[in-house]
């Protein structure tokens, strides 16, 4: 049974070199089984210009392929350059742009557009304030609760809405460049040192115990957030598109364990040892989904009783 | 420009007043604002009574209702955002777009201020803010450079509020989960960052170590202070190498940058620390005065005293020099 839960590929949150960014989407286009893929920088303006000699190429090819591609706008934005950025975005009125801030909220008043995991909507107030303002989906910020979840939801029936379902998680995001500074340098001359750890650079404890993850100004969790629910039991949250975001690994074989889970020919104990198997290094964590720590991993059974209680 | 003022009980709030707070702002005891700890904050006869004691001496009251509202339980921030209006508060200071669409539809006559964990951080941001709910100002999130400040300014209408002096979040406010991530408890959802409840320090031989929920975030040899574990403060290891990975343990102080704050068209002057004691709080809100009221050069003096109270004893101007990012 295929259910019509759909999977959106979020954006690239990485800086990944132009060449191998192009062949990334091209095989996502050729073999994946994403409906929808979001395209474009989301964490930093400096890295722009390395997908912009491909992006053309990129948008047309995964097109042909019968994805939606929508464009995604970056979390946080301070200068000009970076506001006329969220504008000439909100300009293309052929695909769905997807806001990540209150700048491109303006920008795309009005008008269709999504709204991605960087907007803080945390009850249906808020997602309704959206609504009006031209938001369709909405994929829903990671720290949420099921329980918030499936209210949001319930309150707010004409938005399609999204869970963050895979990928290391957005936790934070500064003027401040960690990752530069953790080689010895400032934001203003990175030299794009955040290029060499396409996966995050690991931030561990000082007693030794994985932790986060920096990438660039943003800040993102060791661990990978794996909801593995039932089709049931997300469709009676009311959600309808599960966002995979992209980390350095065979993120087709992910996108092939999902639609799997979807179409319930797999159980979740075997899609998070599949997961464990594509990604060997990253531990599964759902701990938000269940109100708990992020970076906990919450087993099947205990998560039936947490969802019963 | 104001001076805007933290109060976590009624006896801090007259300490600020009498001090010589412009304004003061707190919150109510519960989860509907960002200083959600034990002990802390307004029940509602102290509301009243505080902002009637501060109308008595020109001073203002805001009111922070700078969470995120829980899904389903709405009704506890639009009943605290009518008490606070009721109360007499000159302004409420709101995070949240659905509890915006509420205060600027059900209370259009309550002045409405953007919290800074609104992370409004450009130009666009602030005109969707003040054309959708009548925002009259917004507290700047501590992302922007002075000159960023001043290129916002010039190009909205609504008044400007910036953080000067006290604890400085390194990351863009109202957009981290670390403490969540760390503890299930976050700024946003509970109006706590890195909470006491999560907290434990550890002997290891002579070494201290601070714990929140799992995690290590400190160690401390015999001669070092053992400090607060808040999550991005705290010392990392990354390629082998221990630091802090994201902020030393500093405050913020741009007091020696008021002539600039002024010529970038800030209208108030905000201090962060509403967990503070009111002997703190009483002689930060005095030197702030009487630094503002002083001539340029007498300026840096005044603002020696207080350097004993900064956290770690080191200060920094934060992301308001281009410098620090």
């Amino acid at each position: 049974m295929t259910s019509s839960v759909k999977l959106t590929l979020g954006p690239l949150l990485y800086l990944w070199p132009t060449a191998r960014w192009r062949d990334f989407y091209f095989q996502v286009a050729d073999e994946a089984p994403v409906d929808v893929v979001v395209l474009g920088e989301t964490v930093c303006s400096k890295r722009l210009h390395f997908m912009e000699p491909e992006f053309g190429a990129v948008v047309e090819r995964l097109e042909a392929a019968g994805k939606e591609v929508r464009l995604s706008t970056l979390a946080l934005v301070t200068l000009d350059r970076e506001a006329n950025y969220q504008r000439s975005l909100a300009g293309d009125d052929t695909r769905l742009v997807e806001a990540n801030d209150l700048s491109a909220l303006q920008a795309l008043k009005g008008r269709s557009h999504a709204i991605g995991p960087f907007v803080n909507v945390y009850n249906g107030a808020a997602a309704k304030v959206l609504a009006r303002n031209g938001a369709k989906e909405i994929c829903l910020p990671p720290e949420l609760p099921a329980a918030s979840i499936a209210e949001i939801a319930r309150s707010c029936p004409d938005v399609g809405f999204e869970l963050f379902a895979f990928g290391r998680i957005p936790l934070a995001i500064s003027a401040r460049c960690a990752h530069a500074r953790s080689k010895g340098r400032t934001k203003d001359n990175c030299q794009f040192v955040c290029q060499e750890d396409p996966d995050g650079l690991p931030v561990n404890t000082i007693s030794g115990q994985p932790f986060l993850a920096l990438n660039g100004v943003q800040t993102v969790s060791y661990s990978c957030q794996a909801l593995l629910d039932a089709p049931d039991e997300t469709l009676s949250l009311g959600i309808r598109s599960l966002r995979l975001s992209p980390q350095n690994c065979d993120m087709t074989a992910v996108a092939r364990v999902y639609r799997d889970l979807l179409d319930s020919s797999l159980g979740s104990d075997q899609a998070a040892s599949r997961l464990h198997e594509i990604h060997p290094d990253l531990p599964l964590s759902n701990g938000f989904h269940h109100g708990r720590a992020g970076a906990e991993w919450i087993a099947r059974l205990r998560n039936a009783e947490g969802l019963a209680r | 420009m104001e001076l805007i003022c933290p109060a976590g009980t009624p006896s801090s709030f007259r300490e600020a007043v009498e001090a010589g707070a412009d304004a003061v702002y707190c919150g109510f005891r519960d989860e509907t604002n960002a200083r959600n700890f034990p002990g802390l904050n307004f029940d509602l006869s102290e509301l009243r009574e505080a902002v009637g004691y501060a109308r008595a001496r020109s001073v203002k009251t805001f009111v922070a209702l700078n969470t995120f509202m829980t899904a389903g339980k709405e009704d506890l921030w639009y009943r605290r955002a009518h008490e606070a209006t009721d109360a007499g508060a000159d302004a409420l200071i709101v995070a949240d777009f659905g509890l915006m669409a509420y205060v600027a539809e059900r209370l259009p006559q309550q002045r409405l201020h953007i919290s800074v964990q609104a992370s409004a951080s450009s130009p666009d941001a602030l005109f969707y803010l003040v054309e959708n709910f009548g925002a009259a100002r917004v507290v700047l999130p501590r992302t922007l450079t002075i000159s960023d400040i001043a290129r916002i300014s010039r190009r909205v209408g609504c008044e400007l509020e910036v953080f000067v002096f006290g604890g400085l979040c390194v990351m863009a406010e109202g957009r981290c989960s670390l403490s969540s991530y760390a503890t299930g408890k976050s700024p946003n959802m509970n109006g706590v960052c890195s909470p006491a409840s999560h907290v434990r320090y550890r002997q290891a031989g002579s070494d201290m170590m601070s714990e929140l929920g799992n995690f290590t975030i400190n160690r401390f040899s015999a001669n070092e202070p053992t400090g607060y574990p808040t999550l991005c403060k705290g010392r990392f290891e990354i390629a082998e190498s221990k630091t802090y990975a994201f902020e030393d343990p500093v405050s913020l102080d741009v007091m020696d940058q008021l002539d600039e704050l002024r010529a970038a068209g800030v209208k108030a002057l905000k201090v962060e620390g509403r967990q503070r004691g009111k002997a703190y709080i009483s002689e930060v809100v005095s030197t702030l005065r009487a630094t503002l009221n002083a001539a340029p050069h007498e300026r840096a003096a005044l603002m020696s005293r207080l350097k004993a109270l900064s956290e770690g004893q080191q200060t920094t101007h934060g992301a308001y020099e281009k410098r620090w990012r």
